[in-house]
């Protein structure tokens, strides 16, 4: 391989908005009901049936725009994509070509390593397809999804590596959730990725020939994906073979993508404005209130974390991933003096105990609070705090009691650790000279001695410091 | 009288004065429809068991002294392209040959909401495409005042219905004359409204930005009673409009002094026969006699019409007749093992040539690297046709023309070259490009007796001048004794 290639990644998104009803008619869009009853004859593409557009799904769309720094457009048309499918029941999907709603706008990410702007190309509303069901005797259409409103997020090839993919949509997650424009559950489908990936030796900017992997369902897959796909190209590339422009499927087992079929430049989808829907008006009124409804969203939080309790960009950028994670941080931290122990908590124990999926924490803020000042204080040892968390989690009550009760409470005394700590270095002489001799890792042995003689109560620190007094004694 | 050759009015007034009941004008046409339509082919479906039903209802209703609604008990029939609950609605296709609509359109739901009687469904071009209901499926129908001659299409059926007397008034749609030309080659009266006038909601779509549907009538008066029956905002059809109509039947009667009128010097084409050319002069002169006043224009704009329609309503239709594809409801291909195969069977069989011919050119017109040449071209002619009638009506009331060139044709003598059959829709399509009210009323006969219509076309929303206007053509011809 003569230079070393770097992948290129654009994403194309669709998320599922939050409406009560479909898009163009009065049909539910709840989730996971017996195929086919929440349909009608507007959704069934039914001969004489029309569209008529909810204005609540032009709402979110222009706040998902609002919230990724777009221009919205005041004045969009919607149009009709022209193509055949079982799942699509008028051959057409109504969408925007040439004139969408939102365009020119932009998002950060922070990875572990840098910081970065990732242009998003356009917002657009469209409408979702149905659902095939492959059985053994047939294929079945399930007309639910039709037309479930969805929005469409384009990102300019920004992306270059698996990790940025990562945090790009965690944080487009993060504000798609906080503006409340979409449930983003990617195992329900309402947030789903397509992957354009394309390889290029570093440093130069023309873009190579692209795939495109379609409808990835987790962050897992995507990553998963991407890391395949970056390989086998770079492979190709390497054995002198041309990149052939086409979709791929990713297969959730072997963990490889498979070519389905040539991305062809004769799919030509006849796109021309929906005669039976008038372009999309919005008044600079109706847009200010718009703009005056959108939440705090996790830039501008986590800048306070950093700013008011001293957290890291990181770690602020990973808290505020989640609304319902950062408005439980906030109430929590107000009762703290120990705002990073809080952070850490929820980021690392909480989730462990979460149900999958679930982000409903059991334990009120106070308690997280109160036990993070526990831990700071060196009254509990971490794996305690644990114990007491997940003692929280079933139970209400005080963390100092719970931690008493389970005989958790870690001893930081000195004047009760000090007998302790001289007894140490008289019945373990061998260590004892070892340390005096310059060994230094002979003390994480006496430390482990104290420990044993307090039944893991012992504040490890302070036993330390203890046992070097003692020892140079 | 048979019941089906009166007007709705008259029949309306003797329904109120118990002169008839509803029952027996409903048996009354079902018999006509029996004794007539064999020769002429007008009906796809007679509803003659609902139709009975309905006209009981009302009659109870008369009979517990309820008050009823101006078409209460008086009969009516319905383009098949008209979706109506429980009945078929082919589209004269065999596409749709046994589809059921679970839903009925707006228009059916208005007419039964005024106490209509539905008496069947009306035959029509293939999916509203053509101009001779010769491209309809099952069969062609005959023009009753010459039973060699088409009746004009799409709404040919709806035409022949009412013309033949089998039905006081019926119900057909005008993408581009669809209504119009057939009232003009029968000789009853064609409204087409503004577009949004009449919700769209139930009427299959052919064109969905030119398609409305209107009134086939024996007067003036009755289209503009059906007219205040089924214009109005609905909620389902985002381009329906919100307009007040009230007054619409009463506004008929006050003359047309001092309208002013444009006579297109289109009109006086080679390609305008020359008996369609003096009845059309007969009808200005008529207008002047009543105090109109009125004058020759230019409209070269006029002139890029019909390429323009045939560009717009062929690309709306190939997308609208897409959902067709044999896989939910319609005609379904047997024997197919892919989908694809599915797609196609389904299509090449259930279509018939004049619906496959508008596909292909409709996809054609928008397919990538042809949609600037032809549709965005198309639409800029439009946008002229617009602007040249805005600039007619900042000076004129109306414009009168013939409302075809021609009168009626021998069934099967265009069948070899479709483009001559649509020449013959130059007067009525800029009309729908430009989404305004036009009406075609008889005007008189040629040299073999064949009907002509003259079309008077108002600016948008200008109904109540449209059929003032011509409520008094009407009845100065009548006068005249042109007819």
């Amino acid at each position: 391989m003569s230079a070393e290639l770097e992948m290129v990644i654009g994403l194309e998104i669709h998320a599922e908005l939050k409406t009560k009803t479909k898009i163009f008619c009065g049909c539910s869009t709840a989730f996971g009901a017996e195929p086919n009853t929440q349909c009608c004859p507007v959704c069934t593409g039914m001969p004489g049936a029309l569209p008529v557009l909810n204005r609540e799904a032009v709402r979110l769309a222009a706040m998902a725009g609002l919230a990724a720094h777009c221009r919205i457009s005041r004045h969009s048309v919607q149009d009709r994509k022209n193509y055949f499918y079982p799942d699509l029941p008028k051959a057409y999907q109504i969408s925007q070509y040439d004139r969408p709603l939102c365009e020119d706008g932009w998002l950060d990410i922070e990875t572990e390593t840098e910081k970065k702007r990732i242009g998003i190309t356009r917002i657009h509303i469209e409408e979702d397809a149905g659902k095939l069901i492959h059985r053994p005797e047939g294929t079945l259409i399930d007309c639910n999804r039709c037309g479930v409103p969805l929005i469409e997020i384009v990102t300019e090839p920004d992306l270059h590596s698996a990790a940025e993919v990562r945090a790009f949509l965690t944080k487009l997650r993060a504000i798609l959730m906080y503006a409340g424009v979409s449930d983003c559950k990617m195992n329900e489908g309402s947030l789903r990725c397509d992957v354009n990936l394309s390889v290029r030796p570093r440093g130069e900017q023309a873009l190579g020939t692209r795939t495109e992997m379609k409808n990835l369902n987790s962050f897992q897959f995507i990553s998963r994906a991407i890391e395949y796909e970056f390989r086998r190209q770079a492979g190709e590339v390497a054995a002198g073979r041309e990149i052939v422009q086409e979709t791929r499927r990713f297969d959730e087992k072997s963990g490889k993508t498979f070519a389905m079929r040539k991305k062809e430049n004769a799919d030509d989808y006849r796109y021309f404005p929906d005669p039976d829907l008038p372009p999309i008006e919005i008044s600079e009124q109706e847009l200010a209130q718009w703009e005056a409804q959108l939440p705090v969203l996790p830039d501008a939080r986590k800048a306070q974390y950093v700013d008011r309790f001293g957290l890291s960009a990181y770690v602020a950028e990973q808290l505020t991933a989640s609304r319902a994670t950062a408005d439980y941080f906030e109430q929590a931290a107000a009762l703290t003096s120990a705002p990073k122990t809080v952070a850490g908590l929820l980021l690392t124990e909480v989730p462990r105990l979460l149900e999958p999926g679930s982000e409903v924490i059991p334990v009120q803020p106070r308690r997280m609070a109160a036990l993070a000042d526990l831990l700071a204080q060196g009254d509990l040892s971490s794996g305690a705090g644990k114990a007491v968390l997940g003692a929280l989690w079933t139970q209400d009550g005080d963390p100092r009691t719970l931690a008493e009760e389970l005989g958790l409470l870690q001893i930081s005394d000195e004047q009760a650790l000090w007998p302790v700590a001289l007894a140490v270095v008289e019945h373990n002489p061998k260590a004892a000279g070892d340390w005096r001799r310059g060994k230094q890792a002979a003390l994480q042995s006496l430390v482990g001695q104290c420990m044993k003689q307090t039944r893991g109560r012992g504040n490890p620190a302070v036993l330390q410091v203890l046992l070097r007094r003692a020892l140079e004694q | 009288m048979r019941c089906g050759e009166m007007t709705a009015a008259a029949l309306s007034a003797a329904l109120q004065k118990r002169e008839l009941s509803a029952r027996e004008a409903a048996e009354d046409c079902l018999r006509a429809i029996e004794e007539r339509d064999g020769g002429i082919g007008a009906f796809l479906t007679v509803t003659d068991e609902l139709a009975l039903r309905q006209a009981d209802e009302i009659d109870a209703a008369r009979a517990r002294g309820e008050d009823l609604p101006p078409l209460a008990g008086v009969p009516m029939a319905l383009k098949d392209n008209l979706c109506t609950e429980g009945v078929r609605t082919t589209c004269a296709s065999r596409m749709l040959e046994h589809f059921v609509p679970p839903y009925s359109s707006a228009v059916y739901e208005r007419l039964r909401g005024q106490g209509a009687v539905l008496l069947g469904k009306l035959n029509m071009d293939e999916f509203a495409m053509g101009s001779g209901t010769e491209s309809s499926y099952f069969h062609p129908t005959r023009n009753p005042r010459a039973l060699d001659r088409v009746p004009g299409g799409s709404s040919g059926g709806s035409a022949a219905a009412v013309a033949a007397g089998m039905v006081p008034f019926a119900l057909g749609s005008d993408t581009g004359g669809s209504i119009r030309q057939p009232a003009a080659f029968c000789g009853v009266v064609g409204l087409k409204p503004t577009y949004g006038a009449v919700s769209r909601w139930g009427l299959v779509a052919f064109a969905s930005s030119l398609d409305q549907a209107g009134p086939l009538t024996r007067t003036v008066q009755d289209a503009a009673l059906v007219l205040q029956a089924i214009a109005g905002r609905d909620a389902r059809d985002a381009t329906s409009l919100e307009h007040d109509w009230s007054g619409l039947a009463d506004g008929l009667y006050a003359g047309s002094a001092g309208l002013r009128v444009a006579l297109p010097r289109q009109c006086f084409d080679s390609g305008v026969a020359p008996a369609v050319r003096r009845r059309t002069l007969d009808a200005a002169a008529a207008l002047e006699g009543c105090g109109a006043q009125v004058d020759e224009v230019s409209l070269p704009a006029l002139d890029d019409a019909l390429p323009a329609y045939y560009v717009m309503s062929s690309a709306e239709a190939s997308s609208n007749l897409a959902r067709f594809d044999g896989v939910r409801y319609g005609f379904r291909a047997e024997g197919c093992r892919t989908v694809e195969e599915l797609y196609e069977k389904s299509r090449s069989q259930g279509f018939g040539p004049e619906v496959k011919r508008r596909i292909l050119l409709g996809s054609f017109v928008l397919s990538a690297g042809y949609r600037d040449a032809y549709y965005q071209k198309a639409l800029r002619a439009r946008d002229a046709v617009r602007a040249a009638f805005d600039g007619v009506f900042s000076r004129f009331d109306l414009v009168l023309t013939p409302t075809a060139p021609r009168t009626a044709w021998k069934l099967g003598e265009k069948r070899a070259d479709p483009t001559e059959v649509y020449l013959e829709d130059v007067f009525t399509v800029p009309v729908n490009l430009a989404g305004l009210p036009a009406v075609s009323l008889p005007c008189g006969q040629d040299e073999s007796g064949l009907p002509i219509g003259a079309q008077l076309i108002a600016p948008h929303l200008g109904e109540p001048t449209l059929l003032r206007a011509a409520h008094t053509l009407e009845q100065a011809l009548k006068g005249g004794g042109k007819q």
